[in-house]
C-alpha cells in the first residue's frame, strides 16, 4: 500500500489508439511513468508525438475517434479509466486540471471572467455561496499577478491581453487547488517576455499550493526552467525518461542527444554548424517495425530495424529505450 | 579597411496603416515609425522583437509588398523609393533581384497549383528561358537544390510536409535568382527537429550563391545563430542594432536586456541561476502608441526626457547602435 502512496499519479503501458478510416493509429503505443507529489514532470516532444494524446487520456477528454486500448492509469490510488463520465466530471477541474495552449480560444467569450472562474468552484462545491466564490475567484486572480483583480473580473476574455488570458486560465485551473495539474503548451502562443512572466508565475504557484504539473511542451529551454523531471517523447513512446539534469548534461537516447545537438543556442559562443535530424518524423499508420527513431538514427543498427528496444534502466530512474545500451560493449569492439 | 558594399539601405521608413476609429475619425497603427539602417552584401541581418512590434511588416515594406507611408529605400544604389523626391519606381524588374519567404508555407503556396507551376510562375513572369525544356530543367534543378525530388513537381502543396512545403517556398523565392530575400519567419511553423535541416539550408543557399538575408524571426536563439548582426524593433522601432555576437553578450538598451533575459536556455543550471530583468506590464497599443521613447512606459530607468523625444539610433561602439536618451547622457 505505502508504493501507492508515494506517487500522485501512476502511468503503466498505456496505449492509446485512433481509429481513422485510412487505419489504427497508434497516437500513444505504451507509456510507463510516476508522478510523485510536488513533482513537475515535463513531456517533450515534437508535433505527433502523443504528448498531448497522453495528457488528455488522463483527463477524460479524449475525444473519437481516439479511444485507449490498453494500460492503467492510477491518479491517487484509484483507477482513473474505471470511471464513468459522472465520476470523472467530479475529478476533472477538481482534484485533476488542465491549462489549454490557446488562451484566445479556451475561454468562453461570452461569460465575464470571474463568471467562469466562480463556475469552476461552483461546480464541485453545491454550498459555497457567491461571495465565498467572488473572493476566492479575486484572491486567485492576484496570485497570478493580475493587477485590478476586482474589475478584472467583470471583464470579458477580449478585453484581456493574451498574457492575461493565459493568467486567468491558470487561475481558474488552480482555483479549486487541484493536486495535479496538466499543463499542455501553456506558454506557446506567447511572447519570450510574457513566457517568462507565465513562468515564473507558475513556478511561484506550484510551492504555495502545492501541486504536481505534468508540463507539456517542445521547447527544451522552457523544461530546463521549470521541471524536476523530463520524459522525451518520440512517435507515441516515451525514448528516454530521467531527472532533469541527466536529461541535459547526459542524455543517453540517440534522439535526446540529436535534439539537444539540433538547437540553436543563446548561449552558444562561435558560430557552430547545426546538426539536423536527417528524414521527417516516421508516418503513425505505418510504423516501422523496429525502433521507431531507427529510420533516422545516426547509430542505427540492423537490430533497431527489425525489433522493438527495450528500456536499460540507467540509474537514478534514468531509462532509455536503445539497443545501444545492450550492445556496448560488442559494438565499441566492432568499431574499434 | 575596405568599405563593405551596402546592398540596402532604408532611411526614416514609416508605415501606418489606417483604421476605422468611428465616424469621422481617422486613425493609424502606427506599425513601423521612423526605422532607419542598412544591410550589408552577402550578410544576415536578423530581425527580432515581440509579437506586434512591426517586424514583418517593414520586411514586407522594405520589398514595397507595403506601400511605405514615408521614407526612402535604396537598393543597390538606385532609390527605389523616396517619399520626399517622390520616387516610386516600378517593382517588376527588382522583383527579380528581391524575394520573400513566407511564415506559413501552407498558406502561401496556392493549392491549386502543382509545385511545378509554382516554381515556374516566376520563372514565365520574368521569361527567363527559352522553350520548354529548358523551363522544365530549371524546375528540376531548383528543386534539386532545395532538397525535393523531380517528381515532386508534379506533385500538389498538400501532399507535402511542412518542411517540404517551405523548401518548395525556397525554391520558389530562389527560381528569378535574387540577390536579396526576406526570409520572414521561415520556421516558426516547422518542427524542432526539421527547423534545423531549414536553417542549413539556408546557410549553405547564401554561401553559394553569395545571397543577402533579412531575417525576421521571434526566436532569438536561431536568429542569434544565423544572422552577422541583429536589429531589436519594440512597438515599431529599432531599439537596438549590433554585430550578433555582440548584442547577445553586451546589450546595452534596457529592453534588449529584458528580452534576452527572459529566453530560456537548454541548460538546467544555467537557467536557474539567472538573474533575471522583469519586464512590467504589457505591450501598449501602436495605434495610441507612447510619447517620446515607446518603451518608456515599461522602463525601469526612464525619466522625463524619455517621455518628451523620441530617441534616434547612435553608435556606441564599433558598428553597435542603440537609441536610448539615458545611454546619450551616460545614465545607464
Amino acid at each position: 500500500m505505502e508504493e501507492t502512496k508515494k506517487n500522485l499519479l501512476e502511468v503503466k503501458d498505456l496505449k492509446v489508439s485512433f481509429f481513422t478510416p485510412a487505419g489504427e493509429v497508434k497516437a500513444v503505443d505504451g507509456i510507463s511513468y510516476n508522478l510523485g507529489y510536488n513533482e513537475v514532470m515535463g513531456i517533450v516532444g515534437e508535433s505527433g508525438s502523443g504528448k498531448s494524446v497522453e495528457a488528455y487520456s488522463i483527463i477524460g477528454l479524449l475525444q473519437k475517434p481516439g479511444k485507449v486500448v490498453g494500460g492503467s492509469i492510477t491518479f491517487d490510488g484509484q483507477d482513473l479509466l474505471s470511471f464513468d463520465e459522472e465520476q470523472m466530471r467530479n475529478v476533472r477541474g477538481k482534484d485533476i486540471s488542465m491549462i489549454f495552449q490557446n488562451p484566445m480560444t479556451c475561454l468562453n467569450p461570452v461569460y465575464t471572467i470571474g463568471n467562469q472562474l466562480m463556475e469552476a468552484l461552483q461546480c464541485h462545491d453545491d454550498k459555497i455561496t457567491k461571495e465565498e466564490a467572488w473572493d476566492r475567484a479575486v484572491h486567485m486572480l492576484e496570485l497570478v499577478g493580475i493587477n485590478n483583480a476586482e474589475k478584472r473580473m467583470t471583464q470579458y476574455p477580449h478585453e484581456h491581453s493574451g498574457g492575461m488570458r493565459q493568467r486567468a486560465m491558470i487561475a481558474m485551473a488552480l482555483i479549486s487547488e487541484p493536486k495535479l495539474l496538466i499543463a499542455d503548451e501553456p506558454t506557446t502562443a506567447l511572447d519570450v517576455t510574457i513566457q517568462a512572466q507565465i513562468l515564473d508565475v507558475m513556478k511561484d504557484i506550484q510551492k504555495r499550493v502545492n501541486t504536481s504539473i505534468i508540463f507539456i511542451t517542445h521547447n527544451l529551454g522552457v523544461v530546463a526552467e521549470v521541471c524536476d523531471k523530463v520524459s522525451v517523447m518520440y512517435a507515441g513512446k516515451i525514448v528516454e525518461q530521467g531527472d532533469v539534469n541527466d536529461i541535459f548534461y547526459n542524455p543517453q537516447h540517440p534522439y535526446t542527444k540529436a535534439l539537444l545537438a539540433s538547437m540553436p543556442r543563446l548561449d552558444e559562443d562561435g558560430h557552430e554548424r547545426l546538426i539536423p535530424i536527417e528524414g521527417t518524423p516516421i508516418d503513425l499508420l505505418n510504423p516501422p517495425q523496429g525502433c521507431n527513431f531507427g529510420p533516422r538514427c545516426k547509430e542505427c543498427r540492423k537490430i533497431c530495424l527489425s525489433k522493438k528496444p527495450p528500456y536499460a534502466d540507467l540509474g537514478n530512474g534514468h531509462i532509455s529505450a536503445c539497443w545501444l545500451h545492450f550492445m556496448e560493449g560488442a559494438a565499441k569492439k566492432e568499431e574499434a | 579597411m575596405e568599405e563593405r558594399k551596402k546592398l540596402l539601405e532604408i532611411e526614416n521608413l514609416k508605415k501606418y496603416f489606417p483604421v476605422k476609429a468611428g465616424f469621422g475619425k481617422k486613425q493609424y497603427v502606427q506599425a513601423v515609425e521612423s526605422v532607419s539602417c542598412h544591410i550589408y552584401e552577402g550578410e544576415t541581418l536578423g530581425l527580432v522583437g515581440e509579437s506586434g512590434c512591426g517586424k514583418t511588416t517593414l520586411g514586407r515594406t522594405i520589398i514595397r509588398l507595403h506601400e511605405p507611408t514615408s521614407g526612402k529605400i535604396v537598393f543597390d544604389g538606385t532609390p527605389i523609393y523616396d517619399s520626399e523626391k517622390k520616387i516610386a519606381v516600378p517593382m517588376l524588374p527588382y522583383r527579380r533581384k528581391m524575394q520573400i519567404i513566407f511564415q506559413d508555407p501552407s498558406a502561401s503556396l496556392d493549392p491549386r497549383m502543382t509545385v511545378g507551376e509554382i516554381v515556374g510562375e516566376a520563372l514565365d513572369i520574368h521569361g527567363l528561358f527559352q522553350g520548354k525544356a529548358e523551363r522544365r530543367e530549371r524546375i528540376n534543378e531548383l528543386l534539386d537544390e532545395v532538397g525535393l525530388n523531380t517528381e515532386h513537381s508534379n506533385r500538389f502543396p498538400h501532399e507535402f510536409s511542412g518542411g517540404q512545403q517551405q523548401r518548395i517556398g525556397i525554391a520558389r523565392a530562389l527560381a528569378v535568382e535574387p540577390q536579396f530575400i526576406v526570409c520572414d519567419e521561415p520556421i516558426s511553423a516547422l518542427d524542432v527537429s526539421i527547423q534545423s535541416q531549414v536553417i542549413n539550408m539556408l546557410e549553405d543557399l547564401q554561401a553559394e550563391k553569395g545571397l543577402t538575408y533579412l531575417f525576421i524571426a521571434h526566436d532569438i536563439s536561431v536568429v542569434r545563430h544565423i544572422s552577422n548582426r541583429i536589429g531589436v524593433m519594440y512597438l515599431g522601432s529599432m531599439v537596438e542594432l549590433a554585430e550578433s555576437y555582440e548584442l547577445c553578450n553586451h546589450p546595452i538598451h534596457p529592453y534588449t536586456k529584458t528580452l534576452l533575459s527572459a529566453v530560456p536556455i537548454p541548460d538546467p543550471e544555467k537557467t536557474r541561476s539567472r538573474v533575471r530583468q522583469p519586464l512590467e506590464g504589457e505591450i501598449p497599443s501602436p495605434i495610441n502608441p507612447p510619447s517620446g521613447c515607446r518603451f518608456h512606459t515599461r522602463c525601469p530607468y526612464a525619466t522625463e526626457r524619455c517621455k518628451q523625444e523620441f530617441p534616434k539610433l547612435k553608435e556606441y561602439g564599433p558598428g553597435h547602435y542603440a537609441a536610448c536618451h539615458l545611454l546619450e547622457d551616460g545614465k545607464l
